[in-house]
């Protein structure tokens, strides 16, 4: 050791002259290992981030993409599920089941849907056979997964019972349903309520129906027949005119455009309107005589209406019926038709004085006419409607609440009062006055669809409307295919409902 | 009673699996973060052994209760004494190496007879007799490394060899999948790609052991480029792009010159491009990518199956046996990470990919604590090799980049890939030996530079 050590210092001392080029090309070597070190942790930072980008992108793709990638058809987990427990039930808002599952032994496997209402929920709770429809295609996720914990599994087992996944509570009330359903009797039709506030849907008929117990006998007839359209739920997918229930959206463009007042507006009907030689006349040929703009409204003259469209901007009113959802996919968690319009920059006279009073080529669907009118009553507010309360367990823990949820503003609130006054008239002094009572104030509008240019007299009976003035609480729309007028089919069945919710 | 128990065990297993390879993982970055000198003697290592083993256990009672087949039990116990050894048998043969590369490869490997052995319990006893045979063949390697110290000469024979193994392949290959990539043998197939890899790693360190021209660069650069083409014309874009990252942070590292790494991005680009341009496999690839959904009946069955799976599996997993990974096809191949998470979830998916992490930050630290350029980049090299074939494969998996097809080291099934993954992790154990010895001397040398300098100081440091 201290040999070697006395040599290397002999050298230091003989390459004494050579010692400051070593310096310079060490320094030189330490400086260039100084950067390759940097490179090392310049890499190993950039593979890190990477890493951490591919796992927040993974969790995130995966969790927001969740109930849609269960539901998908490739997706064979959610059959897997269903061979393992039964499938959960769904509960009305007032506690009865709406469907259940039964299974012989305990095999899984063999499990059977039962809807104890048949016909009356067919549309709103749908069917989970043959796809799948309404509540039961919505929440298809949750009536699949099972959140009661292991100990209830393990009890089941020991009684080799079955486990049932979670349960599903809709918003749907089986009084309303049962009234709606009742009143519109042997009608081809559609009614929708909903709680003005929150969005809930309380109730949801389409009429011809069927019985989802039956699903898989009735399966392939329904899908040879091109002509039953019972499956069709009408009150979402539904495409109809939507007749004088259009004269509101005529009315807010005119607020629009007359800032937010009425008053400056007489019309003196005699039954008809002419311009540009096109002549849009009266229901029924009635003849109004001299009118101002609330009693226009209230006795739903075509006339006077025909004679507003035309004074109106086109652009402003296509911007209008944007903001009301026209051509736009609607707030709605299931398959829902969008409703289209004829108003266009370029739309002719003739076509727009149609489309003011809501005939021609317009199409509107019942939901989407009850959403327009829940924002005029909620002061231009739309809560998004849902179907789905809350998902419980079986044991009764909460697994998910759904809150009400705003869709966006679609008017302002001096326009919603307005409106409000307006649907007022109708109810006390215009087509509406069936629904006039003494327990509460109920405001609407009605509408009487043309649907075929041949036969007068064919019209679908429209009425939208919502109670109380003070302080609404429900919004009831319905139509009845082919029944009439609006005012006199479809507004005392409006009073039906109403009825039922304030008097019961 | 017996099946009350089954229903909690399994019914538990899937936190305990989580939090076992969460605890294993912590433990990894505590080691990580606070040993810098390798005291193998530390009582960390015995504890990320037990985890491992708690892991192990766990998963294989509760596989062995949902199958009710015990004889699983058999198997359980075969792969726990084969990891027994390899960790027993390193220890004992080099006794100052880096045992955090050794514990890994252990847990990887663990999480791959696990999963394995629920995908297919065939496939799972094959993967057994390949891992034995090579931790056989390369138990030798760190001796190999430590002792040959000419291994940074060779520079042309690596460079030969791999673009003679490459291209006889192009040439020769069996067609697989629209890529010329693999030989079978009985039943075994072999990708030569996968082990040319590190062939390839150990010419680019040759190559750049004293490149510091810009001529030596560019003779090193066009040599690893046939290479690269040669995959590309081979359809193999997985070993393509993993090559030619490999080289980008090795020239990186080589010359601390970050313009290289700026020219490669744009090289890259372009050649991504042009590859979408001109092979259809590619813009399918690429557009399943994009898209999945649209074709999901076609080309974006893969995915879609694997993002259902990954969904399913959310933040614990639905269970082992629980799941339906069979749906995704090559599930033990390219997707056996979707497999876990489903079955395991995001927690043990995670954790996974945190263990792969930490063997490429060990290899990375080991490196910058080298002087000699050959190690150093012989550890990044194979660092980055190992790291960016986990990215493109779960990457590939959850939809953050296309399908590239390649496997996951040490956990998928595969003969080449299993072999190549262990030799990667034997030659850095080799590399931790060298980085040891490499310390002793610099330690002695600091000594007696110490005892010069005082002598040096008083006759010259006033002539500057």
């Amino acid at each position: 050791m201290q040999t070697t050590m006395k040599t290397t210092m002999k050298k230091t001392t003989k390459n004494k002259t050579g010692q400051n080029k070593d310096r310079s090309e060490s320094l030189k070597a330490q400086k260039h290992m100084k950067h390759s070190t940097s490179a090392i942790m310049y890499s190993g930072i950039a593979i890190c981030l990477l890493f951490a980008c591919m796992c927040v992108y993974m969790v995130r793709y995966a969790s927001t993409h969740e109930i849609e990638m269960f539901d998908n058809s490739y997706n064979s987990y959610a059959i897997r599920l269903s061979k393992e427990y039964l499938r959960g039930s769904i509960y009305s808002s007032d506690g009865e089941v709406l469907a259940y599952s039964e299974a012989e032994g305990n095999d899984a496997a063999t499990q059977k849907r039962v809807y104890p209402y048949g016909n009356m929920f067919a549309h709103s709770i749908g069917y989970s056979s043959h796809g799948r429809m309404g509540v039961e295609s919505e929440a298809n996720y949750y009536l699949l997964n099972y959140h009661s914990g292991l100990s209830n599994k393990a009890q089941a087992e020991a009684d080799s019972e079955l486990v049932t996944a979670d349960s599903v509570y809709t918003t749907l009330d089986t009084g309303l349903q049962q009234v709606a359903f009742d009143s519109l009797g042997v009608y081809k039709g559609a009614v929708i309520i909903t709680d003005i506030r929150t969005g809930r849907i309380l109730a949801m008929v389409s009429k011809p129906d069927f019985d989802p117990n039956q699903i898989d006998v009735i399966w392939n007839d329904m899908m040879t027949d091109k002509s039953n359209t019972s499956l069709l739920n009408r009150v979402t997918q539904g495409q109809y005119p939507p007749g004088s229930t259009f004269k509101i959206i005529t009315t807010l463009e005119y607020l629009r455009e007359n800032d937010n007042s009425y008053n400056g507006y007489h019309f003196n009907c005699n039954g008809s309107f002419t311009y540009d030689g096109n002549t849009i006349r009266c229901y029924h040929g009635s003849v109004h005589g001299a009118l101002d703009f609330a009693t226009a409204f209230a006795k739903s003259c075509n006339s006077a209406f025909a004679n507003i469209g035309v004074g109106l901007d086109r652009r402003s009113f296509m911007n209008t019926l944007e903001d009301l959802m026209f051509e736009k996919e609607l707030p709605y968690d299931l398959p829902a038709s969008v409703s289209h319009t004829q108003v266009s920059e370029s739309v002719d006279t003739h076509n727009l004085m149609q489309a003011s009073i809501g005939q021609g080529q317009d199409s509107i669907s019942p939901l989407h006419l009850n959403m327009i009118t829940c924002a005029i009553a909620n002061g231009g507010e739309l809560m998004k409607p849902h179907l789905i309360d809350r998902v419980e367990s079986v044991s009764g823990t909460a697994v998910k609440n759904f809150q009400a949820e705003s869709a966006g503003r679609l008017m302002t609130r001096d326009e919603s009062t307005a409106l409000t006054e307006l649907m007022t008239g109708v109810v006390e002094r215009g087509t509406g006055t069936r629904l006039k009572s003494d327990a509460y104030t109920a405001a609407g509008k009605t509408g009487s669809a043309e649907f075929s240019s041949l036969s007068k007299g064919d019209s679908h009976a429209w009425f939208t409307g919502f109670a109380p003035v003070e302080e609404p609480e429900i919004a009831v729309t319905i139509i009845i295919e082919g029944a009439g007028s609006g005012g006199e089919y479809a507004v005392p069945i409006a009073k039906r409902m109403f009825d039922r919710y304030f008097l019961q | 009673m017996n099946s009350y128990l089954e229903i909690y065990i399994t019914g538990l297993s899937g936190y305990f699996l989580g939090i076992f390879y969460v605890l294993y993982v912590i433990l990894g970055c505590v080691i990580l973060f606070r040993d810098d000198e390798y005291y193998n003697n530390d009582p960390m290592y015995t504890l990320q052994n037990i985890c491992m083993f708690l892991f192990h256990f766990t998963a294989f009672l509760c596989l062995c209760f949902k199958s009710g087949d015990m004889k699983l039990m058999g198997f359980y116990v075969a792969c726990q004494l084969l990891m027994i050894g390899i960790i027993v048998v390193g220890k004992i043969l080099y006794p100052y190496s880096d045992r955090l590369f050794t514990n890994n490869m252990c847990m990887l490997m663990t999480t791959g007879f696990i999963i394995l052995t629920r995908l297919n319990y065939n496939k799972a006893l094959k993967q057994f007799f390949i891992v034995s045979i090579s931790m056989m063949i390369s138990m030798g390697v760190p001796f190999v490394i430590r002792r040959f110290k000419f291994l940074h000469t060779f520079k042309w024979i690596y460079a030969s060899i791999g673009i003679a193994a490459l291209g006889i392949v192009l040439i020769a290959g069996t067609v697989t999948y629209g890529a010329n990539i693999s030989y079978t043998l009985r039943g075994i197939t072999f990708q030569p790609s996968e082990i040319i890899k590190i062939v390839f790693v150990f010419f680019v360190a040759s190559g750049f052991v004293r490149a510091r021209s810009m001529s030596e660069v560019i003779v090193t650069s066009s040599m690893a480029l046939v290479h690269v083409l040669i995959l590309v014309l081979s359809k193999d874009l997985g070993s393509a792009l993993i090559f030619a990252f490999i080289y980008v942070v090795m020239v990186f590292v080589a010359t601390g010159n970050f313009l290289y790494v700026a020219g490669a991005a744009v090289l890259g680009g372009a050649g991504t491009l042009m590859a979408y341009r001109m092979f259809t496999h590619v813009q399918e690839r690429i557009d399943a990518w994009i898209d999945p959904w649209i074709t999901i009946d076609n080309s974006g069955y893969q995915i879609t199956q694997s993002l259902f799976a990954l969904s399913s599996g959310s933040t614990w997993g639905v269970g082992l046996m629980n799941g339906n990974p069979g749906a995704i096809p090559f599930v033990e191949d390219d997707f056996v990470f979707s497999a876990i998470v489903e079955e395991m979830g995001f927690v043990v998916g995670i954790s996974l990919l945190a263990v792969c992490l930490i063997s490429f930050i060990r290899a990375l630290k080991m490196g910058a604590g080298l002087r000699s350029m050959f190690y150093r980049l012989l550890a990044v090299g194979l660092g980055s090799a190992y790291i960016f074939q986990v990215f493109l494969t779960v990457g590939g998996g959850v939809k953050f980049i296309p399908l590239t097809g390649v496997t996951l080291p040490f956990v998928s099934y595969g003969g080449s890939s299993v072999l190549t993954s262990i030799i990667l992790f034997e030659v850095l154990t080799g590399v931790s030996l060298i980085a040891q010895d490499e310390r002793d001397f610099y330690e002695r040398e600091n000594a007696r530079y110490d005892a010069d300098y005082d002598e040096d100081y008083d006759e010259e440091d006033y002539e500057e």
